[in-house]
């Protein structure tokens, strides 16, 4: 049951077979018993869970009539804003936050109504690639729970991984869906920048923030995508491009899909295991008559450089609202308004949150905007361009979605590029603002080789498609989740 | 390296308070991101004009149309302290 | 006041408060004259984490109006910038507002300066959101912040140093808030907030090209009485200042209203680094052509071509003329009573137009303007509609009323409303204009003083200014003194 996907979820709901109210019971229970392993939780939200589920029982009509997620459990990054319900993008500035209004994403899962389980730990304000800047500390891998699940959306996928959620809510800044869907071995999807609301989720770097969702298959992301997705008239930078019936429009026909193989995303480092499973990914793509050819992308080198300084300094004006006054942490002892700020702030944030605050405040300070900043929009151009010109040529590309399968928890400690590295295969895209997945594709034994995970760790294949082009990527992903199985395994946990 | 009086600069403008061996982490820290973004500096960018916006969206506005919130006892609610429907604070010298 | 050693250079800052419905970048109300603290707050005003912006159409068009009006030109893009600094007021730690792409730029406004026209560059004008309002209890170690203001739309314009006197400051600020309040913009109100200057004043020798090396921004004006003081205040310490030797500090001075002089605030701590950025929650603004030539179509009479129509057209007097102008709704509602005037014209022949539109200006500046003024009223606010209005013109100079009975008339209009005709009738006011009726008066009051009819054939003009008093009283008052004067001087010659 509790790795069954949401299509299967409908049917079993919609024919009454199990209702809402066994389903919230089955996954609360299953939270309670696993989550000192897993630490995917900054909250649970069980009263509100079986409250929300029995209504969505009293709710259920003939199947068809009801909305896809109507009754079925899920978790949310803690990061999207559930009014009345502590947010706090695990961040100890937002500790005892309860928001006054629901992010857009929230309101459209309220509509369908949806049982929220509870909020899924992140790195603090997301910034980070391992969950392990969170304050309220690391979410493990359920395939080796001695390894990082990923981050920044961590509690998102180790939630989904270890059959804690059908599904979560999740978001991409540079790499936050891609990677630790990877590092867990579930379906992630990073929408096109715009394609989904960010209202109400707690901005880190407003240019590249992406809402998503992390699930078991691509076809639960295709029908996620139809119900999150579009134009909102709360957020003046979602698109307004029609948003097609995703999960209807899936085929596994891509005879003919032209696919692009960056040679850059293969870098010389990578741990081999990784680049012979997203090979063998190619190779089954291309045995489903999908015509494959390598491209170049040479600027991708520099994704991670312009993301070390755009993401930071939009972190810095993103993160300057937290002052003690209106919400938040405060330390009422101060002894004057300019204490208040710095105490507020220093005790508030953590060291990752402060880093890239120092870092974003460097760069954007007078005399150095148009070195760094600037210069780095217009190297962000030529990425964008880049991507553009290959777009031309080919209908999507597919590379690895992570370097590394997952690390130990507390390697990455104190490394300050850590995040640029981890990411610098999702980046890229993340600058220009394309969709892409991660889908499962086999394991590979991990650098150090120290796990008792018998196949070794999941690696992720990275689809990554043209701005506004979901659905192609969505097709190449279900074509290749019906040609294999990676999608159906499961880590043991019992 | 940056040095301290650059970093308690920032630290200034970023209203967070460090101490001294924050000084120091945040002088390695940040030199290390720096340093990690050189190579930027001698990508050729004539001609090019900078990205802000991905979307390529223009002129996304509102109707001017006022509605008045329903959350304002939630938003006070959520105050560290409120007087008389005020928000207080330290005194603003 | 000037001293003729030093010449004044003097430029503005100037925030509007637009007058739209809602707020800048949030449906919350934009209400000037909300009371209760933090009532028009939503979770976007308050910089709840998550929430975005989303930009007003209507600000933006008022914003491009103003820019036009300003003969500014209006570029093809513009774009919105976070400015950054900590302050209790200031919800999200930045403020929306343009940095090197402002809505309008380069233009100039033309004002009249005794007799002749001087030309003031404005160097820009841009789109902001307000700051909140921190209150501070006298005596206290806290703050209070009210955020009722907080993201109302702000239009800031920029003047190049291009002001010589306090005199053409105010005429400046009165001609820009004329301009401002006749696009509907604004209620540009100094009192209220909804306008506010901040003169950056210097002064220089005499034909220096070269701008001061200095200059003094002073805060907290609140009405063009003390713009103008402010600014003589400030030439007359430069001046002093500079006559000894010394140079004024660049410093932020704010006006102090109970002692008519500036006084320094307190200097920021460390200079502002605002550190601006593009705001990326907001995409460009797109400025087409046609866009921009819908709005020179829709442009209204500004108050310089009303001011020379009223000119030629209505032949007024100037000083007229300018207190007309200067209050747009009284302009607007003298308009509507010489139409109406004008349409009784044209069914009856032989009416001095001039003489009805000089006399219509003289009640809507006279008595009108006394009781709005105290009732702190617009024209169309009170009881007293155009068309009444003109009506009792036409009683006036159709001398169906004297003046006298006139005022009376008119102040029952103003409190109870009503057709002048209907109250002359109720109230018993109607002038005799009859000769007979006078006639007989003159000879009633002949026969009762000899001494005076004696003492004027002797050629006292006194005595005659009080037989028409006696045959005034004898017609209770309601004798047009017109007739009652020309017939008694032809009975007494």
């Amino acid at each position: 049951m509790e790795f069954l996907h949401l299509t299967e979820l409908r049917k079993k709901l919609d024919s009454r077979e199990i209702s809402s109210s066994e389903l919230a019971k089955y996954f609360l229970a299953r939270i309670k018993k696993l989550e000192p392993q897993l630490k995917a939780f900054v909250t649970v939200t069980e009263e509100a869970a079986l409250k929300d589920a029995q209504e969505a029982d009293e709710f259920i009509g003939s199947p068809g009539e009801n909305p896809f997620l109507c009754g079925i459990p899920y978790v949310s990054k803690d990061l999207f804003a559930t009014r009345g319900i502590r947010t706090t993008a695990s961040s100890k500035i937002l500790d005892e936050y309860k928001p006054p209004f629901d992010a857009t994403v929230t309101r459209k899962l309220k509509e369908q109504k949806s049982v929220l389980l509870g909020k899924t730990n992140l790195d603090e304000f997301a910034h980070g690639s391992s969950t392990e800047t969170s304050a309220y500390g690391p979410s493990h891998n359920p395939w080796d729970t001695s390894r990082i699940p990923g981050g920044s959306s961590g509690g998102s996928a180790a939630a989904v991984a270890g059959g804690l959620s059908p599904w979560a809510t999740a978001t991409e800044t540079g790499g936050s869906i891609r990677q630790p869907s990877s590092l867990c071995g579930v379906s992630g999807w990073k929408p096109t920048y715009g394609r989904v609301s960010r209202y109400g989720v707690i901005a880190m770097a407003s240019s590249l923030d992406s809402p998503g969702a992390i699930a078991h298959s691509v076809e639960d992301l295709a029908h996620l995508a139809e119900i999150m997705a579009g134009q909102d008239e709360k957020d003046s930078t979602t698109g307004h491009v029609p948003v097609p019936q995703y999960s209807r429009n899936l085929t596994a026909d891509i005879k003919g899909l032209k696919i692009g193989i960056p040679k850059e995303y293969f870098l010389d480092g990578m741990e081999e295991g990784i680049k012979q499973r997203v090979m063998e990914a190619v190779k089954e793509l291309e045995k489903m008559g999908a015509k494959t050819v390598e491209v170049a992308l040479p600027n991708t080198k520099f994704g991670s450089l312009v993301y070390a300084i755009v993401a930071p300094s939009e972190i810095s004006s993103n993160l300057m609202r937290y002052d003690g006054i209106r919400y938040g942490h405060t330390v009422p002892a101060a002894a004057d308004l300019l204490e208040v700020y710095e105490k507020s702030r220093a005790e508030g944030f953590g060291d990752e949150a402060k880093r890239r605050i120092m870092t974003g405040t460097y760069v954007l300070s007078a005399g150095y905007y148009d070195a760094y900043y600037k210069k780095a929009q217009k190297v962000r151009r030529l990425i964008v361009n880049e991507f553009a010109e290959a777009f031309k040529q080919v209908d999507l590309l597919v590379c690895p979605s992570s370097p590394n399968v997952a690390i130990k928890l507390g390697s990455a400690k104190d490394n300050p590029l850590f995040g640029y590295i981890a990411d610098q295969l999702n980046i890229p895209g993340s600058l220009a603002g394309l969709p892409a997945l991660s889908v499962p594709c086999g394991y590979a034994r991990p650098a150090d080789n120290d796990t008792p995970s018998m196949d070794g760790l999941p690696v992720g294949l990275q689809i990554i498609g043209p701005q506004w082009g979901e659905q192609q990527v969505f097709n190449a992903g279900f074509a290749y989740q019906q040609a294999t199985d990676w999608h159906k395994q499961h880590p043991s946990l019992e | 390296m940056l040095s301290k009086e650059e970093v308690l600069r920032i630290a200034k403008l970023a209203r967070i308070e460090l101490g001294e061996a924050d000084v120091e982490k945040f002088q390695k820290n940040l030199s290390t991101v720096l340093e990690y973004v050189e190579a930027l500096k001698s990508v050729d960018t004539s001609g090019l004009e900078e990205v802000s916006q991905v979307t390529g969206l223009i002129n996304v506005q509102r109707e001017d149309r006022a509605i008045l919130a329903q959350n304002r006892e939630e938003i006070l609610g959520q105050a560290p302290e409120i007087k008389d429907g005020y928000f207080k604070v330290k005194a603003i010298l | 006041m000037t001293n003729s050693a030093y010449k004044p250079v003097i430029g503005f800052e100037i925030h509007v408060q637009l007058a739209t419905k809602a707020k800048m970048f949030s449906p919350a109300p934009n209400n000037p004259d909300e009371t209760v603290p933090n009532t028009n707050i939503d979770e976007i005003v308050t910089g709840q984490p998550g929430t975005l912006p989303v930009a007003n159409k209507e600000a933006i068009r008022l914003a491009a109006m103003v820019g036009l009006a300003l003969n500014c030109t209006i570029d093809e893009f513009s774009k919105f910038d976070r400015k950054h600094y900590f302050y209790p007021d200031l919800p999200k730690g930045y403020q929306i507002s343009q940095y090197d792409q402002p809505i309008a730029k380069k233009g100039y406004l033309d004002i009249e300066v005794n007799g002749k026209t001087k030309r003031i560059g404005i160097t820009r004008a841009h789109l902001e959101e307000d700051a909140g309002k921190n209150v501070h209890p006298e005596g206290l170690p806290y703050s209070l912040v009210d955020y009722n203001r907080a993201g109302a739309p702000l239009l800031e314009i920029v003047t190049e140093p291009d002001i010589e006197s306090a005199e053409e400051g105010r005429i400046f600020l009165q001609e820009l808030r004329n301009i401002i309040r006749y696009l509907g913009a604004s209620s540009a109100d100094m009192e209220k907030g909804t306008m506010r200057c901040e003169p950056n004043i210097s002064v220089r020798k005499p034909g220096e090209t070269t701008l001061p090396k200095y200059k003094v921004e002073v805060k907290n004006i609140n009405s063009f009485k003390f713009a103008e003081a402010a600014i003589n205040f400030e030439i007359a310490r430069h001046t002093e200042m500079l006559e000894k030797g010394e140079t004024p500090r660049q410093v932020t001075m704010g006006w102090n209203e109970k002692n008519n002089c500036t006084v320094e605030q307190r200097s920021k701590e460390d200079a502002q680094d605002y550190r601006y950025m593009p705001d990326p929650d907001l995409p460009v603004l797109q400025f087409p052509q046609e866009y921009l030539d819908e709005l020179r179509n829709r442009m209204p009479e500004l108050p310089a071509q009303k001011r020379i129509r009223f000119l030629e057209e209505y032949k007024l007097p100037l000083a007229d003329v300018e207190n007309l102008i200067n209050w747009k709704e009284l302009a607007f509602y003298f308009e509507d009573v010489v139409s109406e005037l004008d349409e009784w014209r044209s069914q009856e022949n032989g009416l001095n137009r001039e003489q009805l539109i000089k006399m219509a200006a003289n009640w809507c500046l006279q008595d009108f303007s006394a009781l709005l003024n105290q009732d702190l009223k617009n024209p169309l606010d009170s009881q007293v509609g155009p068309e009444n209005f003109a009506e009792l013109v036409k009683l006036i100079v159709q001398g169906k009323i004297s003046g006298s009975a006139a005022k009376t008339v008119f102040r029952t209009m103003y409190e109870k409303g009503g057709d002048p005709s209907e109250i002359v009738e109720d109230m018993g006011l109607t002038q005799v204009s009859d000769e007979g009726a006078i006639a007989g008066a003159i000879e009633k009051v002949i026969a009762e003083n000899p001494k005076a009819v004696a003492d004027y054939k002797a050629g006292q003009q006194k005595s005659f200014g009080f037989l028409v008093g006696q045959c005034m009283k004898e017609l209770k008052g309601k004798g047009n003194p017109q007739v009652i004067n020309d017939l008694l001087r032809k009975k007494l010659s």
